[in-house]
């Protein structure tokens, strides 16, 4: 009679509702998709061993190994002067332009040493993009900032320029900021969207690893909370290494963390284990505010 | 360089604070036993009034580690300390609710004849509160030695609730009008045997504090 009347609902079959234990079980099994356990070792992409590094007869890094995982972020934390810019810097050989530089030890990418003579360093700085603290666009047009690198490794194709630059401002997320004035001087972004502008000029050549020396540390922290934020989807892609002064920032976006001090690790570990209970004093006593 | 640190004596002073709570906690067990003992209506009435002081440590220091959490964001051992402290303050709390408990049980007691001599009670009693101070003073001094004692000594709280309930039962069993007193006597000791559980829980938080790892709900084999 009342299936006459009105419209009814699909009959579902009766079943007894979930208990609170299969509710729990099912967020379980979802969370458990939602984020994998990264895995310390897990495919490493660059292994830093048994590396010294000196300016000159001063010794920067002494013997510092250590692996960094693939699509992670790694961050390097340490007082002024404890090496960390410099080890960052060694890892696309940019130290290289330095005047009486030299090294001992290797860099492994993909188990192939970035020093081996063979190495074609354009082909290297390409895998392994930078971007440095204070942002640094070409004084061109941001259409152009973002084309630079494929334009000058000779693509000239149009359209498949086209794509790369969106693809990289949707990648660094400035797309939807800067798509009406694309060819409009890259000088008049905010210096958020400047820093984010570099991050796609670094992606637009396809990068496997990302290095960045403290890229927030001229930003307000709204446009900082973008760039951290950013770090979550870029680590999909790429394998991101990033130096800071700001230790809640790397207690935030970090899977690793490898404290230095004096040119040497002390510390490396998963970040939530190096900030709840790291196993050395001087990591402790840096953390806590107790020294540096 | 160590560098002075403010927030140091800001931990400092919610170390302080959590102390005194302890102390309270400590003496409402204490005040609750005598009133139990010597039969002292007023003394219970006087631990029941004094459990909202409890209450009102509890919710004061849970507000300290909010504001510590917030501004200072604490790490590593500090971080532990002040998370350590939330959750210390509320075992503090719930074991001067027992002491409230038991005075209302000691108060019913008294509206009639003492049941037996007390002598497993007070010995229950003496024993969950030095768990308790020993507790606390694991925390003060940051010694995890004193509070893996701690945690081996509930077992002793255990073992003589076990035998103060056979005890009972077997009042209970002998003579029907004994069953009320006997009740209220088991819930007694089953308040005791709670206060060493609380302290327990305290001591294991130390060992969390002290050396970060946790070893609640583990065997006793992966306490050490």
């Amino acid at each position: 009679m009342l299936d006459q009347q009105y419209e009814v609902l699909p009959r579902v079959p009766p079943s007894a509702p979930p208990t609170s234990l299969q509710k729990v079980k099912s967020m379980e099994s979802r969370d458990s998709k939602a984020s994998p356990q990264p895995s310390m070792h897990a495919n490493p992409k660059l292994r830093v061993q048994g590396f010294n590094f000196f300016y000159g007869p001063v010794q920067a890094l002494f013997k510092i190994d250590l692996e960094i995982p693939e699509h992670q972020v790694t961050a390097f934390i340490g007082p002024s002067g404890c090496g960390k810019s410099t080890l960052l810097r060694c890892i696309n050989r940019l130290n290289d332009l330095i005047e009486g530089a030299r090294h001992e030890g290797n860099i492994l990418l993909d188990d192939v040493d970035i020093f081996n003579p063979l190495i074609d360093i354009t082909n290297l700085r390409k895998r392994v993009g930078m971007v440095f603290q204070k942002s640094n666009p070409f004084p061109k047009s941001i259409h152009e900032n973002v084309a630079y690198g494929p334009r000058l490794q000779g693509l000239k194709n149009r359209t498949v320029l086209e794509e790369i630059v969106e693809q990289s401002l949707r990648g660094a997320g400035l797309w939807e900021e800067v798509k009406d004035r694309l060819h409009k001087s890259a000088l008049g972004l905010s210096g958020g969207q400047q820093q984010r502008l570099c991050i796609a000029r670094a992606l637009a050549v396809k990068p496997d690893v990302l290095l960045m020396d403290e890229p927030c540390s001229a930003l307000d922290p709204i446009a900082t909370g973008v760039i951290e934020e950013l770090l979550f989807s870029l680590k999909k892609e790429l394998t991101v290494v990033i130096v800071t002064h700001n230790m809640q920032q790397a207690a935030r976006v970090s899977d690793q963390t490898a404290f230095m001090y004096l040119g040497q690790l002390v510390e490396f570990g998963r970040t939530k284990q190096l900030f709840t209970n790291p196993t050395k004093k001087q990591t402790e006593d840096y953390i806590t505010g107790r020294f540096g | 360089m160590v560098q002075h640190r403010h927030f140091d004596e800001e931990l400092a002073d919610l170390k302080t604070k959590l102390a005194r709570m302890a102390c309270l906690a400590e003496d409402q067990i204490d005040k609750a036993l005598t009133a139990l003992v010597t039969r002292d209506a007023a003394l219970a009435c006087e631990v029941i009034e004094r459990d909202h002081k409890v209450n009102a440590m509890d919710v004061e220091i849970d507000e300290s580690c909010i504001e510590l959490l917030a501004l200072h964001q604490p790490a590593a051992r500090d971080l532990r300390l002040v998370t350590t402290a939330m959750k210390l303050s509320t075992e503090l709390e719930r074991i001067s609710d027992l002491a409230e408990s038991i005075c209302e049980r000691a108060i019913e007691l008294n509206e009639e004849p003492q049941l037996k001599p007390y002598i497993d009670i007070p010995r229950m009693g003496s024993l969950a509160r030095v768990m308790v101070k020993e507790s606390i003073d694991a925390f003060v001094k940051e010694d995890a030695q004193l509070a893996r004692k701690v945690i081996v000594d509930d077992d002793f709280v255990d073992d003589l609730m076990e035998q103060l309930f056979r005890e009972l039962l077997s009042f209970m069993m002998e003579n029907h009008h004994t069953i009320s007193r006997a009740i209220r006597l088991s819930f007694i000791a089953k308040s005791l045997e709670r206060v060493a559980d609380h302290a327990t829980n305290i001591a294991e938080l130390v060992v969390y504090l002290v050396e970060g790892k946790i070893i609640r709900h583990t065997s006793p084999a992966a306490q050490s």
